[in-house]
């Protein structure tokens, strides 16, 4: 095996020190009923070339080379060939966990930079060093707004991803944590505010929402947020899209900031690994879930990094942890942080402006070619909703044709809203590609 | 340097370039990047979303050229210790060598760049991805089925221990308690509090194994399932393992193994011979998906069919035609532990490493993480003190006590070690050894690598005896000594922010 660095001999040798007569000496533990004496009924070693040949047959059988029109949680960016270029480097992908902190600065220097550019971005005054991805995270806030409120219940917009929804819903059931929903304005896709302040009483922790919301538009934060804080809950402000900080003001009225971090330079990789982060009040500090990492000084005054105040971690704290996430997202999270850097202060806004600038193109063409764009009049970033004569899954069939993959179905989550699909237009949509849509939606 | 001896023969000073923090490089109007010219007409944004919602600057975001950028990440990375440079004995981490293949077809077009939600018939390819590392994973730990959805081993924990509660719940009855072994990772008892459970300790016995009276006396109509590591975190094989799941079906509990030292057992014995109900897998460690300084993970769990109801949805089905589909129809679901399929792109470099291995190379590679860990037992039993005598399997665990006479602890040695060109093993765990060293080689490395590390053990050990004084100021070739971790936790500084603004506060 061409993984193993050690000859025939150099076994034969160590065995012979170690006074056995075969390997299997050392298996001897395993009660004799239990090994397994045949070989595992999987493909024999393939050589490199074969797991190459391999692996391009089965990229050949998903789509390449098609305009993608989906967002929905997963965005279609640009990714500056430096990311692949820099984190291809062994030192950064074949680290572990830096907890030797003498000998693994590179990592701890990149997560503080990460945590200090998220707090940037997101107008928080902490951030962590990542979480497993934006639903988890998202699940993890309410759980550290309930240990911040005491209090025990939590209500989500339904304008929040369906699959985030899911997802809390698994890690509440147990927890003694009911959750209810609050629907949207059918007018403006935003959080229907009266509804809200209906739902809220004095056991609510917290109210999730997310803005860009699922159907595109900018929620009213401020807004909210005054609600929400005048009945001592918190608000934890939930952000799937992440490029849309580059032109929207960040939702700093929140408490709690949940952000999935994908659209900064990570593949969509068929929707993982991504990047969660929570960013929260210096205030909240101690109930923050997950890694941080600190600056400090070596012996000599030096400055240096660590990771810190881990007695909130399971590994100190065990069955009273905060939380029990243990790895984080440090090479995922390196990648948002080189992205983040390469586009920068400028870039970032630049690049958000053409998203908005080809979405606002996208409605209009839409529109033009007779189709029904919903909620319009409230803010969007670069995701709308538009609803069709036909069934959305075969207008979708048809555009394949044309190499386009249509917006995403609402039927299943909202069926209230019939033969309708979110559609999400990147810098990556060429105009061309936008007009062929449109036609294709008309039809 | 004087501090430096001449037993000190892998490594010279690291390399060590100086780097400011990215913000403290950047300065205004510097760029790294040109977008192509807007191929639609421009838009007023604050005409369009309404000025209160636009966001006009961007404060301190960094703002440097692209060289800057390559210089300042590929300094920084050469502060790292990583698996590439050389040995990496983690403990209980599995730090084993990472093939380029896989990085390689992980980042084919087809591959990184599929939407979750494309239609079915564009992601045929990935869904056969995914059923075929399923159908390996359920051959090799000889269970029924799997998930591939919870993002890492903890997760993966959470996920099991909510489908026995599903599954119990079913019956009847959730049940209450979850036992949990003394020599237990810390995200058990964690992850069992967070599914609702009470944790109930397990003591080891004297050879650092369940202790079965213990258990039968433990064991009853409220105790849900226990969690165990095996290989424990000793490096030990539970031996009476049937023994151990006849005590938990006889009451109606559920057997659920960590399968964080899986890499001890690959190929040699399979956990659905052996009793376990439910197990977790950690693909980065057993299955060579790298770790990136702390992530990503992925945690498959893998299940006997009568928990196959239960699983997080979707799952990967076949059509009648052959062609794969994705079933959402599971009444009986847990629900879902993670939106979309998983960390994919992990299961894209599991298979290609189990594809580059197969059975025969599988199996040698447990074999030889076992004869590493046990050949570096041999070598250095008597110099560092053996805390359990009972067999090892892929990690040895010491203890400090020989050194601490000295004032020599664990945590020393460590440091020490990294002058000597290695990666410490894991310091003081499992708790239920005082002083732990975790010692966990890994398959990946050389008899050469392997004698020059025991060397380098023996040699601390030859210091804290004659010169303790050295190792307690340990490391000396560094970019940085040692950190002053009490005042990171006191007074936390946990983001940069500009001189004038942190002078004002």
């Amino acid at each position: 095996m061409r993984y193993l660095p050690k000859s025939q001999s150099d076994r034969d040798q160590m065995l012979r020190e170690l006074g056995c007569a075969t390997i299997d000496d050392l298996f001897a533990p395993i009660p004799a009923e239990y090994r397994l004496t045949r070989d595992l009924a999987i493909p024999r070693q393939y050589g490199e070339s074969e797991i190459l040949d391999f692996f391009k047959q089965r990229a050949s059988e998903n789509a390449n080379g098609y305009s993608i029109f989906i967002g929905a949680g997963a965005y279609n960016h640009y990714r500056p060939v430096v990311i692949d270029s820099l984190i291809s480097r062994g030192e950064w992908f074949t680290a572990y966990t830096p907890y030797q902190p003498e000998i693994s600065q590179g990592t701890l220097q990149a997560i503080f930079e990460f945590q200090s550019m998220i707090c940037e971005l997101t107008g928080m005054e902490v951030a962590n060093a990542s979480m497993y991805d934006g639903s988890t995270g998202a699940a993890e806030a309410i759980m550290m707004a309930v240990r911040l409120t005491g209090r025990h219940s939590a209500i989500i917009a339904n304008t929040v991803h369906p699959e985030y929804r899911e997802v809390i819903a698994t890690y509440a059931q147990h927890q003694g944590l009911p959750i209810s929903h609050v629907g949207y304005n059918a007018e403006t896709g935003r959080v229907d505010i009266k509804a809200l302040e209906a739902a809220i009483t004095d056991q609510t922790a917290a109210v999730l929402i997310q803005s860009p919301n699922f159907f595109g538009t900018i929620e009213d934060v401020a807004a909210i947020a005054d609600l929400v804080h005048k009945k001592g809950a918190l608000l934890v402000v939930s952000i799937s899209e992440a490029l849309s900080l580059g032109l929207i003001k960040p939702p700093s009225e929140a408490d709690i900031i949940s952000m999935e971090s994908q659209s900064f330079g990570v593949p969509l990789g068929y929707g993982g690994p991504y990047v969660g982060v929570i960013a929260t009040k210096e205030k909240f500090v101690r109930q923050i879930p997950g890694r941080l990492c600190g600056q400090t000084v070596d012996r000599n005054g030096k400055r240096g990094f660590v990771l810190t105040l881990s007695t909130r971690e399971q590994h100190i704290r065990r069955e009273k942890a905060t939380s029990n996430i243990c790895t984080n997202q440090a090479l995922i999270a390196l990648i948002a942080s080189i992205f983040m850097t390469v586009y920068g202060k400028q870039g970032l806004r630049e690049l958000a402006k053409q998203n908005l600038a080809k979405t606002a193109y996208a409605v209009s063409a839409f529109e033009k070619a007779g189709a029904k764009v919903l909620f319009k009049n409230s803010p969007f970033f670069n995701e709308f909703v538009v609803q069709t004569k036909s069934d959305s899954r075969e207008l979708n069939d048809k555009l394949i044709s044309d190499k386009i993959i249509g917006g995403f179905p609402l039927k299943k989550f909202y069926p209230e809203l019939g033969n309708s699909a979110v559609w999400c237009v990147t810098e990556l949509n060429a105009k061309a590609a936008i007009d062929a849509a449109a036609k294709g939606v008309a039809q | 340097m004087s501090n430096l001896n001449d037993k000190i023969t892998k490594v010279a000073t690291h390399v060590s370039q100086n780097e400011d923090l990215i913000f403290e490089k950047s300065s205004p109007g510097k760029k790294a990047y040109r977008l192509p010219p807007l191929d639609v007409p421009d838009v007023d944004e604050r005409a369009l979303l309404g000025a209160e919602y636009v966001r006009e600057d961007l404060g301190n975001m960094p703002e440097v050229s692209e060289i800057e950028i390559i210089r300042h990440f590929t300094r920084m990375s050469t502060w790292n210790y990583a698996v590439d440079y050389g040995m990496y004995p983690l403990g209980s981490c599995t730090m084993k060598y990472n093939a380029r293949i896989n990085e390689v077809v992980a980042r084919l077009d087809g591959i990184a760049g599929a939407h979750p939600y494309q239609p079915e018939k564009l992601s045929q390819g990935n869904l056969r991805i995914m059923k075929m590392l399923a159908d390996q994973l359920v051959e090799i730990t000889g269970m029924d089925s799997i998930t591939l959805q919870p993002a890492a081993g903890a997760h993966g924990e959470m996920t099991g221990i909510l489908l026995i509660r599903a599954y119990l719940e079913s019956q009847g009855n959730p049940r209450k308690k979850i036992l949990i072994p003394d020599s237990a990772h810390g995200t058990n008892p964690a992850t069992a509090a967070i599914c609702g459970y009470q944790v109930e300790n397990l003591k080891s016995n004297s050879a650092g194994l369940t202790d079965i009276p213990s258990l039968v006396a433990q064991m009853n109509e409220d105790v849900a399932a226990l969690m165990l590591t095996n290989p424990n975190t000793l490096g030990v094989f539970e031996q009476e393992i049937h023994k151990i799941a006849d005590i938990l079906h006889e009451k109606g509990g559920q057997l659920y193994m960590d399968g964080a030292n899986m890499n001890a057992l690959v190929g040699k014995t399979r956990p659905g011979d052996f009793g376990v109900d439910v197990m977790h897998l950690n693909l980065h460690k057993t299955f060579s998906t790298p770790h990136g300084g702390g992530g990503p993970g992925s945690g498959p769990v893998a299940i006997k069919k009568h928990l196959e109801p239960f699983l997080p949805k979707p799952v990967v089905v076949a059509n009648s035609d052959g062609t794969l589909r994705l079933d959402y129809d599971r009444p009986k679901s847990i629900g879902r532990v993670r939106m979309y399929f998983g960390n994919f792109g992990m299961h894209v470099r599991a298979l290609a490493y189990i594809m580059a291995n197969g059975p025969d190379g599988l199996r040698l590679t447990t074999e030889d993480a076992v004869l590493n860990a046990n050949y570096i037992r041999k070598k250095l039993a008597g110099i560092y003190d053996l805390p359990y005598s009972t067999p090892s399997m892929h990690e040895v665990v010491f203890s400090d006590r020989n050194q601490a006479r000295k004032g020599i602890k664990t945590g020393d040695i460590a440091k020490r070690l990294i002058d000597y060109g290695f990666h410490p093993y894991t310091t003081s765990f499992p708790l239920i050894v005082p002083g732990a060293l975790m010692i966990e080689p890994t398959e990946s490395e050389s008899k050469e690598e392997l004698d020059q590390f025991i060397e380098a053990m023996k040699a601390v050990a030859e210091e804290a005896e004659n010169n303790p004084e050295i190792i307690a100021g340990a490391p000396y070739n560094t970019r940085v000594s040692r950190m002053d971790e009490t005042a990171a936790a006191r007074k936390p500084i946990l983001r940069w922010k500009p001189k004038a603004k942190s002078a004002a506060e």
